[in-house]
């Protein structure tokens, strides 16, 4: 340690050291921390990254394409965009929702109300698909009636769908609200005061304010909605070309050796988490003010 | 007595001139309530169901204690990893310029945008012993595909963003003029570093810790592919609630999930408190 901190005391006593010096570390520990930083990095997040495009191109390209006539993964990726576009809409709305009752009124209890909204994020991802078995499995709360009445719910869409939503619940609510808080109310006073309905404050208002943070909720609702993997995999029954979405689809053909395939579906994923995190830090560089400042940069 | 709660009901929402208050709030607590706290209370019913006792049963269970014991240990173990190397990851994308920063920082997010099961397969092959890293390290006698250190890789990949995030913007907001004056008061970069620096990180760094221990806790996707899933050895509490689900053991399996359920809100709840005292004693969270 006591080479790291040479350089700043034969310093220290000069007269003319400017803020920056005293306020930066040594080019060594610099250079050390930055290594560090770069390995880890490098080791946990980058390769793992990288195998699943190595891995789906291991057998050519041909190979890879294969994958994608199979009607089973066509089934799997049809149910996936399915599943996203009923569980992000729902997510849209009930965030909007929520975010104008709790940030444009004041009313007690409203901290708990946030503090329930954001539940499904700190509950397992299994236990959320367990809660929809005991809801509506056959031996669940509805089980029996369900079955009289020859529903289908759990081992099929509806379940999928719902175990969806529920890990995804949270995401553009609580990036809405925050955003909403700090933007108060008096833009909204105005224009109402001015004659205008409730119905186009909000859209002429409200909407356009919040329209970077809403897009960046959204996405990261999407991301999540299109891979999740243990809650669905919990009600999903994993019946091939019907219940199966792209990520339980990729875990079977993982188990049977395919790895070209599972990994090929895996690329489709990696895409959309590249595209997703592109979005993402644009949105914040771009639009950073537009967004909740919640520990963002 | 009758007039003061009419009183209070009736101002249960502050008069505003803002319209659609009935509308959003009730669609939200409709919302809520069929989606996540019926179903979560649905568990809550179940286990009640169980009583202590049962609870109590079902962790003595010695595949399920083992399971719990792997959980809880990995997740400690991990989140600890990702609490050393998060800090110094925070620190140089916050305080130091190079080439490819935007990049790194950009890149961090990747555990929460890339689904679990592909973090799982990829982090599977790398580490099975013909992958990448996997053929060096047999070479020299470490197995980590199919071992419980196979589940810490994969449980320090999923947590390490939380520890980055919570902690990078309380690094941005340190203020200068103290650091500045510990270097003019003569205390070495390091000491500046120990006993100004640190402190004010420390809510963050726990906060960060507790998110990441609580989201290892509950890892199923990245786990299971490079776990092997020993039964007593590397199998985690997660699968082994599928496992009873698939033995029709909804008992077992509500039992397992409100432990777990119960660990989650314990974390959630230092949370909390971490911020609380965060603000008496530093004014931010």
């Amino acid at each position: 340690m006591s080479e790291l901190s040479a350089p700043i005391v034969t310093r220290a006593p000069a007269p003319r050291v400017g803020a920056r010096a005293v306020t930066q570390d040594p080019a060594l520990a610099r250079h050390v921390l930055i290594g560090v930083a770069v390995a880890f990095l490098a080791l946990f997040l980058f390769a793992p990254l990288a195998v699943v495009f190595t891995e789906a191109f291991a057998k050519g390209a041909a190979k890879f394409a294969e994958t994608f006539e199979d009607p089973d993964a066509q089934a799997a990726i049809l149910l996936t965009l399915l599943t996203a576009s009923i569980a992000v809409p729902a997510n849209l709305v009930f965030g909007l929702a929520a975010a104008w009752s709790i940030a444009k009124f004041s009313f007690p209890g409203k901290t708990l109300l946030i503090t329930l909204i954001d539940l499904p994020f700190s509950v397992s991802p299994v236990v959320s698909g367990l809660v929809y078995m005991l809801v509506f499995g056959t031996q669940g709360l509805f089980g029996g009636w369900l079955n009289a009445h020859g529903i289908q719910i759990v081992f099929a869409t509806p379940a999928i769908v719902l175990a969806t939503i529920f890990v995804t619940f949270p995401f553009v609510a609580r990036e809405l609200i925050p955003l909403m808080q700090e933007q108060g109310t008096v833009e909204e006073e105005a224009a109402l005061t001015l004659g205008a309905s409730g119905l186009k404050t909000f859209l002429t208002v409200t909407l356009p304010n919040v329209k970077w943070g809403l897009l960046y909720g959204v996405l990261l609702c999407n991301a999540r909605a299109m891979g999740e993997f243990g809650a669905v995999s919990v009600v999903s029954g994993h019946i091939r070309g019907l219940t199966n979405t792209i990520p339980l689809q990729v875990e079977i053909l993982y188990n049977e050796y395919n790895n070209v395939a599972a990994f090929a579906l895996a690329v489709l994923l990696a895409s959309l988490a590249l595209v997703t995190l592109g979005f993402k830090s644009l949105l914040e560089w771009r639009h950073a003010d537009e967004l909740a400042g919640r520990g963002r940069h | 007595m009758t007039t003061l709660a009419r009183g209070r009901t009736r101002s249960f929402v502050a008069p505003s001139v803002i319209p659609g208050f009935g509308v959003t709030f009730g669609y939200t607590l409709l919302y809520l309530s069929l989606l996540v706290l019926f179903p979560l209370a649905t568990l809550i019913w179940r286990s009640s169901g169980l009583g202590l006792s049962g609870l109590l049963a079902v962790a003595a269970e010695p595949r399920v204690a083992a399971s719990l014991r792997t959980t809880f240990l990995i997740a400690f173990l991990a989140a600890t990893t990702d609490l050393l190397f998060g800090l110094i990851i925070a620190w140089v994308l916050t305080r130091y310029a190079f080439p490819g920063r935007r990049l790194l920082d950009a890149f961090v997010d990747l555990p929460f945008a890339l689904p679990t099961a592909v973090a799982g397969i990829s982090l599977a092959a790398l580490y099975a012993p013909n992958g990448w890293f996997g053929a060096p390290l047999a070479d020299i006698g470490v197995k980590v595909a199919f071992t419980r250190f196979g589940i810490y890789v994969a449980l320090v990949f999923v947590g390490l963003p939380f520890l980055v995030r919570t902690v990078q913007p309380i690094i941005a907001e340190l203020e200068a003029e103290l650091e500045e004056a510990s270097a003019t008061l003569g205390a070495s970069r390091w000491r500046t570093a120990r006993s100004v620096l640190l402190p004010p990180l420390v809510p963050a760094l726990l906060t960060g810790f507790a998110l990441a221990f609580a989201r290892a806790v509950g890892e199923y996707g990245s786990v299971i592919f490079i776990a092997g899933n020993i039964a007593y050895v590397s199998e985690i509490a997660p699968l082994l609630i599928i496992v009873k689900l698939e033995q029709y053991d909804y008992a077992g399996a509500t039992g397992i999930a409100t432990i777990m359920l119960g660990i989650s809100f314990g974390a959630l709840l230092a949370i909390n408190f971490i911020q609380a005292w965060s603000r008496r004693r530093f004014g931010h969270v």
